[in-house]
C-alpha cells in the first residue's frame, strides 16, 4: 500500500472544504480524482503532497514510499508563464529534492534529464525557451521534470487543461504509457470520459463522495459511471 | 580626459570603482528572482527600512555605519518574508507601513538630533547616494569587498536551489526541497545586496539598480543563467560607465549609473525587438 488516506478533511484556515475522505493507492494504481470546479481536488492534492497540513485524519505513506518521492505536475501558474528558463533548465531542476545541499548536478542527473526529455519527446527542445512552447510541449517539459524527480508516483493536477482535442489525447496515452511502466499516476480531471477509458481506480469528491475500482465491485463502478 | 586620469590616479577613486563594479555585480545577481516572485515589495521596503537604520547610525555618530544597517536590515527582511507568509496581515500592507514609516522616522531622527551642519545635504546624499561612493571609509570599502564577495560564492554554490524555488516554490516544496529555508536565505541575500547598494546609489534609487539588468537581460536572452550572466554584464558596465562619466562631468554618482541602467534597458529592449522579428 503505497497510500492510505483515513477520515482525511481538507481545507483553508478553519474552513473544511472537503472531509470524510477514505481511498488507498497501490503501486501500479492509476486513480483519478473528479469533482466539480472548487470541490477541493487541488486543495485534496496539496494536502497529499505536504504543501497543507490535513484539518483532520491521516495519510499514511507505506511500502517505502518516501514524502519527496512524490512527482507533481501543477496546475500552471502565472509566475512561470514570462519565466526566463529553457526547457533543460526546468527539467533538470526536478532533481534538487535529492541534492540536499550539493550545490551542482551529477553527469549521471543530466544524463537522465536527457533520458526524461527523450522519453516524452521534447529532447530536440532541450535549448528552447520554456515561454515560447505550446501548452503541450510545456505540459510535456513539467511531466519529464516530475519523471526527473521520481519514478515511484506522479501527481497531476488537470495535465489537460487548455490543450486542444489531439494534444489532449497524446497527453492522456503518454501519461497510460508512463502507467504501464510502472508509475503509479494520480490524476484529477473534471473529464469523467477519460477516467472512464484510462483509470483503474476513481475517486469523487463533493457533494457526493465515491471510491471504487476497475476491478472492484463491478455494479458500483458500472453504476456510478452511469450516472 | 586629462582630468580623468588624474582622477584614475588616486585611490580613493580607484577603491570607488572597484567597490562600485562588485557592488553592482551583486545587486544584479537577484534581479531576476525579485522580478519575478513577490520579492520586489520586499526590496523596495527593506531599503526604506535601510535609510532609517543609517539615520539612527549617523544620530549615534558611528564610524562604520554599516555595523548597524547591516543587522537591522536583515531582521526586517526575516520579518517581512515571515508576515508575508502568515496570511492575516496583507504582506504587501505590512511592507508598505514599514518601508513609509521607517523613512519618516529616519527623517525626524536627523532633523532632530543630527550634528551635522548641512543636514539636507546628508539627507539627500543617503537618499540618492550622491557622494557616499567616494567618500566611504576604509573600513566601509573592506566590509562592502567582503561582503561582495559572500554574496558572491552563496549565489553560485545556491544557484540551482534558487533557479527551483524562484520558478516553481510549490514543485520544489513537495518534492523534498527546503523552500522555506532558501527562501529565508534570499531575503538575507537581498536584505546585503540592499545595504551594499545603498552605499552605491543611495536608498531611492536601489530598485533601479537591482532590477534593470535584469529586465534589460529578459529582453534578449531566453533562459536563466544567460540571463543571470547577462545582467551582470550589463550592471557592471552600466556601474563603471556611471562612475566615469559622474568623475569626468562632476555629476551624483548614484543618479548617473542608474541613467545609464535605463539607458541600457533601452537598447536591450531596442535589440531584443530587432531579434524577434
Ligand atoms: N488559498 C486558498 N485560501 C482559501 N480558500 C481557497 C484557497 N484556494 C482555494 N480555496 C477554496 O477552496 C475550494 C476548493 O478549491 P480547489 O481545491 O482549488 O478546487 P478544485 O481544484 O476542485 O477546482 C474553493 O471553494 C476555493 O474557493
Ligand atoms: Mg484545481
Amino acid at each position: 500500500m503505497y497510500i492510505t488516506v483515513k477520515n482525511l478533511s481538507v481545507g483553508y484556515e478553519g474552513e473544511v472544504v472537503v472531509g470524510n475522505i477514505n481511498f488507498t493507492v497501490n503501486k501500479g494504481d492509476y486513480l483519478c480524482i473528479v469533482g466539480e470546479n472548487g470541490s477541493g481536488k487541488t486543495t485534496l492534492m496539496k494536502t497529499l503532497l505536504g504543501l497543507r497540513k490535513p484539518m483532520s485524519g491521516e495519510i499514511i505513506m507505506g511500502d517505502d514510499l518516501k514524502r519527496n518521492e512524490i512527482g507533481y505536475l501543477p496546475q500552471q501558474t502565472v509566475v512561470q508563464k514570462d519565466f526566463p528558463a529553457s526547457v533543460r533548465e526546468i527539467v533538470m531542476s526536478g532533481f534538487q529534492g535529492r541534492c540536499g545541499l550539493r550545490p551542482f548536478y551529477k553527469k549521471e542527473e543530466k544524463e537522465e534529464a536527457l533520458m526524461n526529455m527523450e522519453r516524452m519527446g521534447i529532447k530536440d527542445l532541450a535549448d528552447k525557451c520554456y515561454r515560447d512552447l505550446s501548452g503541450g510541449q510545456q505540459q510535456r517539459v513539467l511531466l519529464a521534470r516530475a519523471l526527473c524527480a521520481t519514478r515511484k508516483v506522479l501527481l497531476l493536477d488537470e495535465p489537460v487543461s487548455g490543450l486542444d482535442p489531439k494534444v489532449t489525447v497524446e497527453m492522456y496515452q503518454l501519461i497510460k504509457e508512463l502507467n504501464n511502466e510502472g508509475v503509479t499516476i494520480i490524476m484529477i480531471s473534471h473529464d469523467m470520459e477519460a477516467a472512464s477509458k484510462y483509470a483503474s481506480h476513481i475517486l469523487h469528491i463533493g457533494d457526493k463522495l465515491f471510491f471504487g475500482s476497475r476491478k472492484g465491485d463491478e455494479e458500483a463502478w458500472i453504476n456510478f459511471l452511469h450516472i | 580626459m586629462d582630468k580623468l586620469f588624474t582622477y584614475l590616479a588616486l585611490p580613493m577613486v580607484q577603491y570607488a570603482l572597484i567597490v562600485g563594479v562588485l557592488i553592482a555585480l551583486c545587486s544584479s545577481l537577484l534581479g531576476v528572482t525579485l522580478v519575478l516572485k513577490r520579492f520586489s515589495f520586499i526590496g523596495d521596503g527593506l531599503s526604506h527600512v535601510a535609510f532609517g537604520a543609517v539615520a539612527i547610525a549617523s544620530v549615534i555618530n558611528l564610524t562604520n555605519k554599516m555595523v548597524l544597517v547591516l543587522p537591522i536590515t536583515i531582521i526586517s527582511a526575516i520579518l517581512l518574508l515571515w508576515t508575508g507568509q502568515n496570511k492575516k496581515i496583507k504582506g504587501d500592507a505590512a511592507i508598505a507601513m514599514i518601508s513609509v514609516g521607517a523613512l519618516a522616522f529616519g527623517y525626524l531622527l536627523i532633523n532632530q538630533f543630527g550634528t551635522s551642519a548641512n543636514l539636507s545635504g546628508d539627507v539627500c546624499s543617503t537618499l540618492f547616494g550622491s557622494t557616499s561612493i567616494i567618500t566611504l571609509k576604509s573600513s566601509e570599502v573592506w566590509l562592502c569587498l567582503i561582503l561582495s564577495i559572500i554574496v558572491i560564492i552563496i549565489f553560485i554554490l545556491f544557484y540551482n536551489k534558487i533557479f527551483a524555488v524562484t520558478f516553481d516554490e510549490n514543485f520544489a516544496r513537495a518534492t523534498g526541497t527546503r523552500a522555506s529555508a532558501y527562501n529565508l536565505l534570499i531575503a538575507v541575500i537581498i536584505a546585503v545586496i540592499i545595504v551594499l547598494a545603498m552605499n552605491l546609489v543611495g536608498s531611492l534609487l536601489i530598485s533601479a539598480l537591482v532590477i534593470f539588468p535584469a529586465l534589460s537581460a529578459m529582453r534578449i536572452f531566453k533562459n536563466f543563467k544567460q540571463v543571470t550572466i547577462s545582467s551582470c554584464i550589463i550592471s557592471v558596465v552600466c556601474a563603471f560607465l556611471g562612475i566615469i562619466i559622474s568623475i569626468i562631468a562632476g555629476t551624483p554618482v548614484g543618479s548617473t549609473i542608474v541613467v545609464a541602467d535605463v539607458v541600457g534597458f533601452l537598447i536591450c529592449s531596442a535589440v531584443g525587438m530587432i531579434l524577434k522579428r
